[in-house]
């Protein structure tokens, strides 16, 4: 009851903090999905080039995010605001979940089906709006929803550079050694994380194709 | 042109003087790595005629038939349609004027029956009209009741898929039909069916078909001609009397694997 309190005291920054932090995983997610989904379907249709691709987005995967905020911070322009690092920092760990769906997406669609549109006469890029994307599409949703997710979650380590967003709350609390505090950014980034999975879980139903 | 083919085909079997020829393989070879799918292969189509390519599996006559609408290019040799090399037309107008079944049809799973249907005329840029009563014409020619037009494919029998994809081929009047073994997966009941429907469809439409099939009933009851293959080679053409009882040891040994009754069978399709 205590944290209810708090929260509702400082409710104006709860809400100002939510709303940066939406907008971090949100403009990240979006550059993640621009960058991501034009990937995955180039290397589902060259295959050659789909092990270095999801190789190095494991890679990235695989850094520490408080290391890769650190390693970024010295790159000019970037730098110059924190907000900015953040933003890139979050959309390279979205890339994986998202390459890597719509990789699956892509090569999941029946080959006969493909055979018989190509057969048609519908030119490859007919075939890659009317069949393949139609078909992968809740594929590729179930990956933007992991991305998001994971970003909810690893925007609050942003705060430690300055990026704000609900991490705030939560390093201010681990210095003050105070629950209410901790709690006042972990619960809204918590049900962020849990609107969005059912929002683009629902979406994702919406979509897919039967 | 008439006696250049004559000459050329000597000693084969024409369906009747003066026939068009629609497609023509002129000694086309087709090689994988190693592999020799097809060689030297030369076979004409003429204007009308239900051609079937007959053969085991890995004969070559589905590589055949994908070699006409270009899903295939061949590695030595041309394939002419309509008088001209197919490599000379685009390949999209190419392929739209060849109707294309297989089997389990292909349908687009996440369209409607009509939508399927309608693809074709759609991307060619019909009016909505026109597309629309042109799927209605298909749907009844094929014997698919009106209220299927907005299911899904996973909705319908595998008879009736069938029929929507022989619907979708037709959708824009392309004067050739290639079908790869479209009836193969249906049960025996329901391949009676398609295959007298398919007979008497052909009876109004004419259409110049190639059909790929390794039943040898299925040949005999639609072919006006058999093109038997065997290891990427066309063994010989003959109708489906003279089939049953040619001395070839190639046609012999196919007509032996498939037993009794079979003249039966030439006969009924020929009626």
């Amino acid at each position: 009851m205590n944290v209810l309190r708090f929260m509702l005291h400082n409710r104006g920054q709860v809400l100002e903090l939510t709303l940066e932090h939406l907008w971090l995983v949100g403009v990240s997610t979006v550059f993640a999905m621009l960058v991501g989904i034009p990937l995955g379907i180039v290397i589902a249709h060259r295959q050659r080039l789909n092990k270095p691709v999801l190789a190095a987005a494991n890679i990235i995967q695989t850094i520490p995010s408080l290391a890769l905020f650190g390693f970024l911070l010295p790159v000019p322009w970037l730098g110059d605001r924190s907000e900015r690092l953040a933003i890139l920092a979050l959309t390279l760990y979205a890339l994986l979940p998202i390459i890597r769906n719509t990789y699956t997406g892509i090569t999941g669609v029946d080959a006969a089906v493909l055979e018989a549109g190509r057969g048609m006469g519908l030119t490859e890029s007919q075939l890659l709006f009317q069949v393949e994307l139609p078909l992968a599409v809740s594929v590729i949703l179930s990956g933007v929803r992991i991305a998001i997710v994971v970003a909810v979650g690893l925007a609050t380590i942003a705060a430690a550079i300055g990026a704000g967003g609900l991490g705030e709350f939560i390093f201010r609390g681990l210095a003050m050694v105070d629950n209410r505090v901790i709690l006042a950014g972990a619960i809204p980034a918590a049900i962020l994380a849990l609107l969005a999975d059912v929002g683009v879980g629902w979406l994702e139903r919406r979509l897919r194709a039967r | 042109m008439g006696l250049r083919y004559e000459l050329r085909y000597a000693g084969r079997n024409m369906p009747e003087p003066g026939a068009t020829p629609v497609i023509e393989f002129r000694d086309v070879s087709f090689r994988v790595g190693q592999t020799q799918v097809l060689s030297s292969f030369s076979l004409l189509v003429f204007k009308g005629e239900t051609l079937v390519l007959l053969g085991r599996s890995g004969s070559g006559k589905t590589t055949t038939l994908k070699l006409i609408n270009r899903l295939v290019a061949p590695t030595a040799g041309e394939i002419y349609v309509n008088g001209r090399p197919n490599t000379d037309v685009n390949v999209t107008r190419l392929r739209r004027g060849i109707g294309y079944v297989i089997q389990d049809a292909g349908l687009f799973p996440h369209f409607t029956v009509e939508r399927n249907i309608g693809l074709v005329p759609s991307i060619e840029g019909w009016p909505k009209e026109r597309i629309q009563s042109r799927t209605q014409e298909l749907m009844q020619l094929l014997g698919l009741s009106p209220e299927i037009a907005t299911r899904y494919p996973h909705q319908l029998s595998g008879g009736q898929r069938q029929r929507v994809g022989v619907a979708r081929a037709l959708a824009a009047d392309p004067e050739i039909l290639a079908m790869d073994e479209p009836f193969a997966a249906l049960d025996p009941l329901t391949r009676d069916d398609l295959q007298r429907e398919f007979l008497l469809l052909q009876q109004r439409l004419h259409k110049t078909v190639v059909f790929v099939t390794h039943d040898l009933r299925e040949a005999l009851r639609l072919a006006s001609r058999i093109a038997l293959m065997e290891a990427g080679k066309l063994v010989t053409v003959l109708t489906p009397q003279e089939f049953v009882k040619s001395s070839d040891p190639w046609v012999a040994a196919y007509v032996r694997a498939f037993g009794d009754g079979l003249e039966s069978a030439a006969n009924r399709g020929a009626s």
